[in-house]
């Protein structure tokens, strides 16, 4: 099986799901810095413009994930690994007001897997 | 000393049990009629409700707004210059009040609050009433017959988007310069920390005119989205994250106005060998400076979250460094001696954990702390503290390059200042930076080419009115804290006028 770069937990994926029943299709975008920074952000599909700066990562829950190329950079070597936390917040992210937050934890990717990543590499 | 905890008998503060809008000069609950709970971090437990605020809500600020917008912008500068240093006695006259709420809201440390918080606060306003005063137009003459008038106006309305790390000082930062200028406001204070601003609104919503500064709380999605897009706004100003920031830039091109962001950084703190040529009381403040990245448990933009020591003294600096930081007194935020207080929230507590964690994976060493903070007293066993870390790595390493948003600290050795530099530029982000050099040729040098707009020089953390303050690369556009905002708030407009009475002869 392929490595992926972006997976999402069981927690995740049910709220990916019921927020997919509410709001439709959805995508997400990690940020960077600052207060919610560092946190998935979760949008409904196209309210987010993403351009030539951003890479796609995979999808979870049937969602595209995407970050910027810059930051991913410096991400590369770890895999995202989104999970779900009791909370608030998350600026315009759509799960605020369920009293969750989606996390961002993180995996730093093995040798072997590394190497599959450069050989498959579609940056 | 400990404040008593608000809300009971002997507090400095009672928060009410509910708080709702504030538009148009008037208390209005939400239109939905829904509530959110609001939890202090020191406990981790309910102490208000606040309104959870719809796209009716915003549009009924924002109308009223517009309502008192050509009346606020007309008024003389004198005036409104007056209105802000009331507000500032107004804040003055119940700092500890103040400084009690805001750590109540956010879980800082008391002594932080009030010596630095609500003090600078309410220096702002008085800053921000001195300039706008002393502001003028200017005048160009064109050629003998043709002079070019500038005149500043208000933008009109704009909206506000505060954080939660400072809710209240924040909050000044952005409404001083934007009254000053003669707008009127919509705010959105942060769903994390919503409360302390309705104390700093209860001093002052008096000597402001009805809808000059309306309060709309609630969630990002429901309330902040909706002010962000909104037709009848001529300006956003926004400090959070990149991908918000993003975002209010993309709705901001559909109205086609303008926007300032402050969105994040992570700030290398250099100290070069000769530091410690002297082991003196310069010595001992740069010390301090290596442990700044503690103050307001780390959940600061300018964060001096990387560390950069120069090889040569690396051991014996780190030594007397670690000493400093273990001496750090996590306790009570009340408490006055306590030094660090609580992360403003439980879904920042599990995101710093989650950084620990990845800091550990990634082979970065834990020269100090690394785990949430045991609490010992009962009533803070549910509350959200962290012990103070400092983990030696190198700049590739995520905890280099990600803004964690706690008390963790990030460090690595460097051989030359050539390498020094390349490490200090070595990040997305430009917002601040510490330079430590007995060398002043070191230190401006170091200073001038550093890509970040604030670089700190044998000293960090100060935030002094009339000092600029914002971003280079991705931590944002704008410059607060300084005159030159009012430039971000005003509309120029030009009278090119002739005095010529011959006609042209075109036609």
């Amino acid at each position: 099986m392929a490595v992926e770069r972006v997976t999402a937990t069981d927690a995740a994926l049910e709220l990916i799901n019921r927020l997919t029943k509410r709001h439709g299709p959805l995508m997400f975008h990690q940020s960077g810095g600052c207060c919610d920074g560092s946190a998935p952000m979760c949008y409904p599909e196209g309210d987010f413009k993403t351009g030539n700066s951003d890479m796609y990562m995979g999808d979870i829950g049937g969602a595209p994930f995407y970050m910027s190329k810059d930051q991913f950079e410096y991400w590369k070597h770890t895999q995202l690994i989104i999970d779900v936390v009791d909370g608030r917040g998350g600026m315009f992210s759509l799960e605020g007001p369920e009293g969750k937050r989606f996390l961002t934890r993180s995996r730093v990717f093995s040798e072997e897997e590394r190497t599959e990543l450069e050989q498959n590499s579609t940056v | 000393m400990r404040y008593d905890a608000p809300n009971t008998p002997e507090s400095l503060v009672h928060f009410k049990n509910k708080y709702d809008n504030f538009i148009g000069g008037e208390y209005r609950p939400p239109a939905q009629g829904e509530y959110f709970d609001n939890v202090s971090p020191v406990t981790g437990t309910v102490f208000c409700q606040i309104a959870r605020s719809t796209k009716e809500d915003v549009d009924a600020a924002v109308a009223a707004a517009n309502k008192a917008k050509e009346a606020w912008g007309k008024t003389s500068t004198t005036e409104r210059s007056n209105i802000l240093n009331k507000m500032a006695n107004r804040m003055e006259e119940n700092l500890e009040m103040l400084a009690v709420a805001e750590t109540w809201e956010n879980g800082k440390a008391v002594r932080e609050t009030l010596n630095a918080d609500i003090p600078l606060a309410i220096d702002h306003l008085r800053y921000f009433a001195g300039v706008i005063r002393a502001q003028e137009g200017t005048i160009g003459q064109i050629d003998d017959d043709t002079v070019a008038y500038h005149f500043h106006e208000p933008l009109g309305v704009v909206g506000q988007i505060i954080p939660w790390n400072f809710p209240i000082l924040m909050g000044i930062w952005k409404i001083a310069p934007a009254l000053a200028a003669g707008n009127c406001i919509v705010l959105k204070p942060a769903e994390q920390t919503p409360a302390s601003i309705y104390k700093v609104l209860e001093l002052v919503e008096d000597l402001l005119p009805p809808g000059v500064l309306n309060v709309v709380s609630g969630f990002g999605v429901e309330a902040g989205k909706p002010l962000a897009q909104h037709e009848g706004i001529d300006k956003v100003a926004f400090t959070g994250e990149t991908t918000t920031g993003r975002l209010i830039m993309q709705y901001a091109s559909e109205n086609i106005i303008p926007v300032t962001l402050e969105l994040g950084g992570k700030s290398p703190n250099i100290f070069f060998e000769d530091v410690m040529a002297e082991d003196d009381s310069y010595l001992d403040k740069a010390i301090e400076g290596f442990v700044m990245f503690a103050l307001n448990q780390g959940e600061v933009c300018t964060c001096p979250s990387r560390a950069l020591i120069q090889e040569s003294i690396y051991d014996k600096f780190i030594e007397r460094a670690i000493e400093r930081v273990k001496a750090i007194n996590v306790g009570h935020p009340l408490d006055t001696d306590t030094m660090m207080g609580a992360q403003a929230s439980k879904e920042q507590l599990d995101k710093i954990l989650s950084y620990l964690d990845i800091g550990k994976q990634e082979g970065a060493e834990v020269l100090v702390g690394g785990e949430a903070a045991q609490v010992d007293d009962e009533d803070r066993s549910q509350g959200y503290y962290v012990q103070p870390t400092v983990f030696k790595g190198h700049n590739k390493m995520r905890v280099f390059q990600e803004e964690i948003f706690g008390p963790v600290l990030s460090v690595t050795t460097f051989k030359t200042k050539e390498e020094a530099m390349e490490i200090a530029n070595d990040t997305l982000y430009g917002l601040g930076a510490g330079v430590w050099s007995r060398d002043m040729n070191t230190a401006y040098r170091f200073g001038r080419a550093i890509q970040a707009g604030r670089v700190w020089t044998n000293c960090f953390h100060d935030y002094p009115a009339h000092a600029a303050f914002g971003g280079y690369k991705k931590s944002g556009i704008g410059r607060e804290n300084h005159k030159m905002m009012l430039d971000h708030y005003q509309q120029t407009k030009n009278l090119l006028v002739s005095y010529s009475e011959q006609p042209k002869g075109f036609f």
